[in-house]
C-alpha cells in the first residue's frame, strides 16, 4: 500500500489555502512522537515474546477450572492473582496474550520472509531480464492478486493441514505479489540508470549486476514494504486462528482468544476486548516503524 | 478502446483459468471424497467402485477437465457431500447477502472517504486532515472482526440499539456494513488525500485558476477528476480483499452469506461447497478487475494506449 500512499512531502497546491507555520511544526512533533510510540511498542512485543516465561505470571495452559472467567484485577470482582482475568477455562488471560504475543511474531517474521524471498527473486528477474520471464511473472502476479487472500490462504491451510509451519507456508505463499510487483517496478526503473548500464559494459556477470547494484538499492523500499506487512500477517493469522483454520487450541493464539472469547461476549466482555486489543498494538507499532523507516530512507516520500 | 478491452478480457479469462485449476488442485486432488461419504464399514472393493463411480481414479488432467466443462456449461459445481443437495443452489442462495453487504461496505467507505480525503488535501494540517490521519493509523492496525465484536458489544450488549446477528430486517445490516466498511476505508482515504495533493500542485490547476475559474469549480472538474482515477483503480483491485472481508465479518455477525457458507462448509468439509464459493468470490473480483480497467481507461485515455 506504500507505493499508492506516498506522496511529496514539498507538494505546494495551487490554492489559497496555506497551512500555518505552528500547524505544521505540530505535525512533525507529532509524527515524531508516534515514530518514537511505535518503537517502544515493537520492543514491547519483542521483548514480551522472547522473555514470555518471565514477564508472564502463570502457566498459560494451566486451568483453574474454579477462578474460571474471574474478571480484570481493575474491575469489581477481579483479583489480584490474575491481572487480566482468566477465561473459561480458567488459564490466565495475561500469561496468555504475553505468549501469544510469541506465536503472532514468530508467524509474522517468517511468512513476510517467505513472501519476501519468493517475491523479490521474481521480481528482480521479471524486471531485469523483461521478455517472457517479465511476462510471466507479471502475469502471475496479476492471477494471484485476484484470488482473494483470506480465500486462497484458507484453501492452502486446508490442503496443508493447520499447524503453525502450514500457516506461515500459507501467509507467505499468498502474499509475495506484492514484493513481486514493486521489486519488479523498481528494477526496471535501476536496470536503465547509468551505473548499470556501465556495470553491463564492463562485463560484470548479472549475478553480480543484480547483487550489487541492483539489490542494495532496492534494500530500503523493500524493508520498508516487509515491516508494514509484517503487521498485515500478523492480522491475518488472527483471521485464520479466528475461523479456526489457524493456531488449534489450547495454544495462545490471539485470534483463538478472541473467537473464544466471541461465545462469552454477552456477559464477559473483556474476554474478546482484550486479545484483540493486543493484535492492535502490535500492528499500530508495527506501522508506526514501518512510516517511520518510509521517512528515515527517503525524506521526500514522508506523508504530509 | 475496443482493443483494449478485448485484451484485457482475454486476460481475465487466462486468470480465471489458472485460479480454477490451482484451487482445483489443491482442494479437490487433496481431498478424499470417499471417507467423508461413505460408511465406516465400506472395505477396499467398495472404496474402489466409488472411486471409479465419481471419476476419482482417472488422471488429475482428465478430472480436472470435467469438473471444468460442468462448471462452465452446466454451472454445476457437483453436489454438497453433507447437504446432498447442488453446491450451485447453496451458493445461489447466500450469494446476494453477500453481494448486498460488500456494495453496501464499499459505497460507506467511498462516501466517508471522498469528502474527508479531499478536505484534507486542500486543507492540510487542519484538524480534519489529523482526524483523517488518525483514522488511517487507526483503521490499518485494526482487525475488523475484532472491531465488529468492539461494535456488538458496545452497540448491540450494552446499548441494546442493534441486533448483533441475522439477516431479517435492514438494522440488522447496519454494524456488518460499517464493519467491513472499515476494511477500505482508510486505504480509499490515503488514496483520495494523496491524489488530490497530487493533482493540486499540477501546472494545469494553477493555470485554470489564473484565469479566474472558480475554487469549487477547480476543484471538482479539474483536480477531483483526475484524482479519482486511482480510486476506481483500487476499489476494483480491492474488492477481492474486500469479498475476504466479507468472509470474515459475516462469520462474525452470522450473515447467511458465501463467507459463512464457505466456512461452515470447511468445518465439515464439504469441499464441493467450499471450491464453489471460491470460485464465484474469485470471479467476482475478476470481474471487478476487469470494471476497474476499462472504467480508468475511460476516465484517462492516456491508459488504453499503455
Amino acid at each position: 500500500m506504500n507505493d499508492v500512499g506516498a506522496e511529496a512531502q514539498s507538494v505546494e497546491t495551487h490554492l489559497d489555502y496555506k497551512p500555518s507555520t505552528m500547524s505544521i511544526v505540530f505535525k512533525r512533533m507529532w509524527q515524531l512522537r508516534m515514530g518514537v510510540f511505535g518503537f517502544a511498542l515493537v520492543l514491547a512485543l519483542v521483548l514480551a515474546a522472547i522473555f514470555a516465561p518471565i514477564v508472564a505470571t502463570h502457566d498459560p495452559l494451566e486451568q483453574d477450572i474454579l477462578a474460571r472467567l474471574t474478571p480484570p484485577s481493575f474491575l469489581e470482582g477481579g483479583e489480584d492473582a490474575y491481572f487480566l482475568g482468566t477465561d473459561q477455562l480458567g488459564r490466565d488471560l495475561y500469561s496468555r496474550i504475553i505468549y501469544g504475543a510469541r506465536i503472532s511474531l514468530t508467524i509474522g517474521l517468517s511468512a513476510v520472509l517467505v513472501s519476501m524471498v519468493i517475491g523479490v527473486l521474481l521480481g528482480l528477474s521479471a524486471g531485469y531480464f523483461g521478455g517472457k520471464i517479465d511476462a510471466f511473472v507479471d502475469f502471475s502476479v496479476n492471477a494471484m492478486l485476484a484470488f482473494p487472500f483470506i480465500l486462497l490462504a484458507m484453501t492452502l491451510v486446508i490442503a496443508l493441514g493447520a499447524s503453525m509451519e502450514n500457516i506461515i507456508i500459507a501467509l507467505g505463499l499468498s502474499n509475495w505479489p506484492i514484493f513481486a510487483r514493486v521489486t519488479r517496478i523498481e528494477t526496471m526503473k535501476l536496470r536503465e540508470q547509468e551505473f548499470v548500464l556501465a556495470a553491463v559494459a564492463q562485463g560484470l556477470s548479472h549475478a553480480r549486476i543484480i547483487l550489487k547494484h541492483i539489490l542494495s538499492n532496492l534494500a530500503a523500499p523493500i524493508l520498508v514494504i516487509a515491516t508494514v506487512e509484517i503487521a498485515r500477517a500478523i492480522i491475518r493469522e488472527t483471521f485464520l486462528s479466528f475461523l479456526g483454520l489457524g493456531i488449534q487450541p489450547p495454544t495462545p493464539s490471539w485470534g483463538l482468544m478472541l473467537a473464544e472469547g466471541r461465545d462469552y461476549m454477552l456477559t464477559v466482555w473483556w474476554l474478546s476486548t482484550l486479545p484483540g486489543f493486543a493484535i492492535f498494538l502490535a500492528a499500530l507499532g508495527i506501522n508506526l516503524v514501518g512510516d517511520a523507516l518510509r521517512d528515515l530512507f527517503d525524506p521526500r516520500m514522508r506523508k504530509g | 478502446m475496443r482493443n483494449y478491452i478485448i485484451y484485457k478480457l482475454l486476460h481475465a479469462i487466462g486468470v480465471a483459468f489458472v485460479i480454477s485449476m490451482v484451487s482445483f488442485i489443491l482442494l479437490f486432488y487433496t481431498a478424499d471424497p470417499a471417507s467423508m461419504l461413505l460408511p465406516e464399514t465400506a472395505d477396499a472393493a467398495d472404496i474402489a467402485a466409488f472411486q471409479k463411480d465419481l471419476g476419482l481414479d482417472q488422471p488429475l488432467i482428465v478430472q480436472y477437465g470435467r469438473w471444468l466443462a460442468r462448471i462452465v456449461f452446466e454451472g454445476d459445481f457437483g453436489n454438497s457431500w453433507v447437504a446432498k443437495i447442488p453446491a450451485s443452489e447453496l451458493i445461489g442462495v447466500a450469494l446476494w447477502p453477500t453481494l448486498k453487504l460488500a456494495l453496501i461496505a464499499q459505497l460507506i467507505a467511498t462516501a466517508v472517504a471522498i469528502p474527508l480525503g479531499m478536505v484534507s488535501a486542500v486543507k492540510r494540517y487542519s484538524i480534519i486532515d489529523n482526524i483523517t490521519t488518525f483514522i488511517v493509523l487507526v483503521g490499518q492496525a485494526m482487525p475488523l472482526f475484532w472491531l465488529g465484536i468492539m461494535l456488538m458489544i458496545v452497540f448491540g450488549v450494552f446499548l441494546k440499539w442493534l441486533p448483533t446477528s441475522g439477516s431479517e430486517t435492514w438494522l440488522h445490516l447496519i454494524l456488518p456494513s460499517i464493519t467491513l466498511a472499515s476494511f477500505t476505508l482508510p486505504l480509499n482515504m490515503r488514496l483520495v488525500r494523496s491524489g488530490m495533493l497530487e493533482v493540486l500542485s499540477q501546472d494545469y490547476v494553477r493555470t485554470a485558476r489564473a484565469k479566474g475559474v472558480p475554487r469549487s469549480a477547480v476543484l471538482m472538474k479539474h483536480a477531483f477528476r483526475n484524482a479519482a482515477i486511482p480510486l476506481v483503480t483500487v476499489t476494483g483491485v480491492q474488492f477481492g480483499a474486500l469479498l475476504g472481508g466479507a468472509v470474515v465479518t459475516e462469520t462474525v455477525f452470522a450473515w447467511p452469506g458465501l463467507g459463512r457458507l464457505a466456512v461452515e462448509s470447511i468445518q465439515v468439509g464439504d469441499f464441493p461447497v467450499v471450491q464453489g464459493v471460491v470460485l464465484i468470490l474469485s470471479g467476482f473480483t475478476i470481474l471487478a478487475n476487469l470494471a476497474a480497467d476499462i472504467g480508468a481507461a475511460w476516465i484517462d485515455p492516456r491508459i488504453r494506449f499503455n
